[in-house]
């Protein structure tokens, strides 16, 4: 650990601003990702009794015990057993399922598109409605316009997920039913009707995320808005327009990014239980089964490939931050 | 002084600014008139407080709504006190532009120098992005940016506090307005970018013939660059003259004050405006008194309860055409006498 | 600040009692804050609030609606919704405040040490933070319960873990800020030991933040226990808890939707109190709003 401490120092290469920030972003993600894999690692190991057991599932005559010891290589040094496990995992070989008998990466790769298309409709509608409602709140500041999009974005902080998701099937897919509340049809077999079980979904998960948004683009407006460039703006005779939609709200939306970087942490938590609700065969669905069937091949397989994507787009925000963000792509005073 | 003789290119009649809140009123100008004559430098002096840089603001417009604006304001002989934020838009940068005091923060962090300045060339010339471009090359080159073709693709940040003073300028000069106002441009420099920019201001009148209203607490600034001086206290004009005579013979006592400063010897430094004894009144507090009476060393009963008005004193050379010595005091003064008590105000 | 005249200095008064009447004069934040009390009361005294034993069935009068006798209906085993909401808002409220607790003893030290002595044991203990906000907050807590077992104590561990990331973070940037302030720089000069500068100058420096902090992190761990519950990774059915109630709702969504209204909306109330006094209270004590 001291070792990959002393890596993450800055590179004093003669590299581009730009360029040594991103190594140094890509080598702090790499780190991260190895203690989390030691800790979903050490994790699976720290159950209570024989990891054997914990492997085996159902199947606990001594004979299978001892071929699943033999297989996992339990009797081996536990640093020799990482470096398996890790190898493996590099290679797209995350084990066995216990439950099904197939490889977890299989199932893996069976539920992300279900988990990617909710995600990516429901950050679609965070962001546009986020954003929206953020700059009507900022520009139309004191008036009832604000007052409902903060009322609206504090409840959409307030009312949970999962209660949110009752509530619409309730009310949209029993009451008055417009879309269908349970059951994945995929996009590519049926777009309509794929469209039909998602919108419940994505509101669902994206609800949140659009106020936490709303609320940012709304406290960076403000400041951008009350700015002296934003003066500079005006006083060149640029139209409302051009002084809102460009000066204030480019800078506006550094801050934005962000928040949204930090927040797709929620979104992957929120998928979890949309899942649930709305029966969709995505990531969180798997874990979830994972977790009662005590199928732990797979909740290790799925919680490191969650934890890793989440790094992943944190890099990318990052990257995404210092493109918008000229101080930061170019190095310089700040 | 046969600029002076000229139709004014802006002129401001009894302007008066007000910010109202939901307790109380405050009066930030109390009318103020003023004329500006094409190719002038009119330099606006007084302590930060007085009203100098709101009255900028009045005239571009730029007040927040909160504040209510009386009395007219004349640019190129029409009406825009009280114009619509539409009409603003199509006057500002244009036909009057203005540049600010802090150019660390008056520029847009996340977009390019050149393209900023296309922006207002873009408005109102209506040129395509690649002429906008060519034209801020040659704006940067003119406001004496070195190596302009490479700097009009840098970011803000890239350029020092001076450079960053000189692209305001090229934008603010852009689309050759007839007035532009310069509010404190070289305070948050260093001392010896100072001059840079006040030269490019000089040669810009000089080559563009644009009027320059600058407002400035820096009585050498004035010396050096202006043909005209207004000082402003507690939002009222005191005292009003061409520069080499309120230098000469200042008639006000707060003038002399001001003056007192510029006039020692050995002063350190910067040449700061004097702190004069006791505190800038509130325009609330005394509407029939002379404002100044409380640190007024001269100050008498009447000063205290009447207003002296703002009248034109012994005639001179330019006194028909706006460019005559005004004073606002009941006991103008003769000699150049300093202050009893004056020292350096360390801001 | 009526008039200009100079007056006798103005700030008399304490800042702290000046924030606690800025508070006070936020309406919406008052408004959270007595909801919040009314929470914090039903579930101190739940037994005598709630009108029937929370987990007494009367299968007679199974999925009866709001009535007299019943104000918030029955659920599928006919126990008393109005009881079981206020026994599960006890649940709520002792999560909400264990796994906060639990969250600042474990955050604050360390917060502590990695703003205060910087170098290697800051770069140990933000390495920590990274690697533990790598895990989304549901992925950590469902695999807490799946090693741990489900229960509302391990629920509450693993909220409780999942908070101190940010603690440790908020703390940290405070520490940070006030070791280069004069109070704290001069009692560093004045060979004030490390524990002192820590926790007598640093510490109460840092309240505010902290505070503003709790108020974030009660409706959170609020909702945590719910969700958890709700998915059968918390508080085990027979017991109450807002979200096991939710969890059970799901089956009668269309014969008796009271049984997922009202649970839901004791969690909506209790969240939105606490997160209307938040935010009134980061208005007072944050005006920075560093701690987002």
């Amino acid at each position: 650990m001291s070792l990959s401490l002393k890596t993450a120092r800055p590179v004093p290469v003669r590299l581009s601003p730009m360029t040594s920030y991103l190594l140094t972003r890509i080598r702090q993600s790499l780190i991260t990702l190895v203690l989390v894999s030691m800790v979903v690692f050490a994790g699976i190991r720290a159950l209570p009794g024989d990891p054997a057991l914990a492997l085996a599932g159902e199947e606990r005559s001594p004979a299978a015990l001892a071929a699943i010891r033999a297989d996992y290589g339990l009797d081996d040094n536990i640093a020799v057993q990482y470096g398996r496990f890790i190898g493996h995992a590099i290679t797209g070989d995350l084990g066995t399922s216990s439950r099904t008998g197939l490889p977890v990466a299989d199932a893996i790769t069976a539920a992300l598109p279900v988990t990617l298309e909710l995600a990516a409709l429901s950050l679609l509608l965070a962001v546009v409605v986020g954003i929206g409602a953020g700059i009507v709140a900022a520009v139309r500041r004191g008036r009832p316009e604000e007052w409902l999009a903060n009322a609206l974005a504090l409840l959409g902080l307030s009312v949970p997920t999962f209660w949110l998701g009752m509530v619409l099937v309730l009310g949209f897919a029993i009451a008055l039913p417009v879309f269908s509340a349970s059951g994945y049809v995929p996009f590519a077999a049926d777009p309509p009707d794929n469209l039909r079980r998602m919108v419940l979904p994505a509101v669902v998960l994206g609800s949140g995320l659009a106020a936490v948004v709303m609320r940012q683009t709304r406290a960076a407006m403000l400041d951008s808005l009350s700015a002296d460039y934003v003066r500079t703006a005006r006083a060149k005779g640029l139209s409302r327009r051009e002084v809102i939609g460009t000066h204030a709200l480019r800078n506006s939306l550094v801050t934005v990014v962000t928040v949204l970087g930090l927040q797709l942490g929620h979104l992957i938590s929120g998928a979890v239980v949309t899942e649930q609700i709305f029966v969709l065969p995505g990531f969180g669905k798997l874990t979830i089964d994972a977790v009662f069937t005590r199928d732990y091949a797979t909740l290790q397989g799925v919680v490191l490939c969650t934890s890793a994507a989440y790094i992943l787009i944190n890099l990318l925000v990052d990257v995404a931050y210092s493109l918008i963000d000229p101080r930061i792509r170019l190095g310089g005073a700040r | 002084m046969s600029l002076a003789m000229s139709e004014p290119v802006l002129s401001v009649r009894d302007l008066s600014v007000s910010f109202c809140s939901d307790t109380r009123t405050v009066h930030a100008v109390d009318h103020l008139s003023y004329d500006v004559a094409p190719g002038e430098v009119l330099a606006v002096v007084g302590e930060s407080g007085c009203g100098k840089s709101v009255t900028a603001m009045a005239v571009m417009g730029l007040l927040p709504p909160t504040a209510r604006i009386g009395g007219s304001i004349r640019l190129g002989g029409r009406e825009i006190a009280g114009a619509s934020e539409k009409e603003l838009g199509r006057i500002r940068g244009k036909d009057i532009a203005m540049i600010f005091q802090e150019p660390m923060t008056s520029l847009n962090p996340v977009l390019t120098i050149g393209r900023q300045i296309g922006e207002v060339l873009r408005r109102h010339q209506g040129l395509s992005k690649k002429e906008a471009r060519a034209r801020a090359v040659e704006l940067l080159g003119l406001v004496g940016i070195p190596a302009p073709a490479q700097r009009v693709d840098e970011y803000p940040h890239q350029l020092s506090g001076g450079m960053r003073q000189r692209v305001m300028i090229a934008i603010a000069v852009a689309c050759d307005p007839s007035v532009l106002i310069a509010d404190e441009p070289t305070t948050a420099l260093d001392v010896t970018v100072q001059a840079g920019i006040l030269e490019v201001l000089q040669s810009l009148r000089e080559r563009l013939g644009t009027a320059i209203v600058l407002i400035t607490h820096d009585l050498g600034v004035v010396a050096d660059t202006a043909d005209r001086v207004l000082v402003m206290y507690a939002g009222r004009p005191v005292e009003q003259a061409p520069v080499d005579e309120l230098f000469a013979e200042p008639r006000h006592p707060y003038t002399h004050g001001l003056l007192g400063a510029v006039l020692r010897p050995g002063g350190e430094g910067k040449r700061r405006l004097p702190e004069i004894p006791g505190l800038v009144p509130s325009l609330d507090t005394q509407p029939e008194a002379c404002t100044f009476a409380p640190r007024c060393a001269h100050a008498d009963d009447r000063c205290a309860t009447s207003r002296p008005g703002f009248k034109t004193l012994a005639p001179n050379a330019g006194a028909a055409a706006g460019a005559a010595h005004r004073a606002a005091c009941w006991h103008p003064q003769h000699a150049p006498a300093l202050m009893p008590t004056t020292r350096e105000a360390g801001q | 600040m009526t008039t200009a005249l100079p007056t006798t200095p103005a700030r008399t008064r304490s800042a702290g009692s000046g924030k606690l009447r800025a508070l006070r004069k936020n309406r919406l934040a008052m408004t959270g804050g007595v909801i919040a009390a009314v929470f914090v009361l039903a579930a101190l005294f739940a037994p005598l609030v709630a009108p029937y034993d929370p987990a007494r069935p009367d299968f007679a009068d199974a999925l009866a609606a709001p009535g007299w006798s019943h104000w918030l209906g029955t659920d599928d085993l006919g126990r008393d919704q109005l009881s079981r909401v206020v026994y599960g808002a006890r649940a709520s409220m002792q999560v909400g405040v264990l796994a906060v607790a639990l969250a600042f003893v474990v955050g604050v030290p360390l917060g502590l040490l990695a703003g205060y002595y910087g170098k290697f044991t800051d770069s140990v203990v933000s390495r920590l933070t990274d690697t533990m906000l790598a895990f989304p907050f549901l992925v950590l807590a469902v695999g807490l319960a799946a090693v741990l077992g489900p229960s509302l104590t391990n629920a509450t561990i693993a909220i409780g873990i999942s908070q101190i990331p940010a603690v440790i973070r908020i703390t940290r940037a405070e520490t940070l800020r006030l070791r280069h302030v004069d109070y704290v720089a001069a009692a560093v000069a004045n060979g004030g030991g490390d524990a002192t500068v820590l926790f007598r100058h640093i510490l109460p420096g840092a309240t505010s933040a902290l505070t503003v902090q709790a108020t974030v992190g009660i409706p959170a761990a609020i909702i945590g226990e719910a969700l958890l519950s709700f998915l059968g990774l918390g508080v085990q059915p027979p017991e109450a808890s807002l979200g096991v109630m939710l969890s059970g709702a799901q089956s009668f969504l269309a014969p008796a939707p009271w049984m997922a209204v009202f649970p839901g909306l004791a969690v909506v109330a209790a969240t939105l109190a606490f997160n209307l006094l938040g935010d009134g209270l980061r208005d007072v004590l944050d005006p920075r709003g560093a701690t987002r």
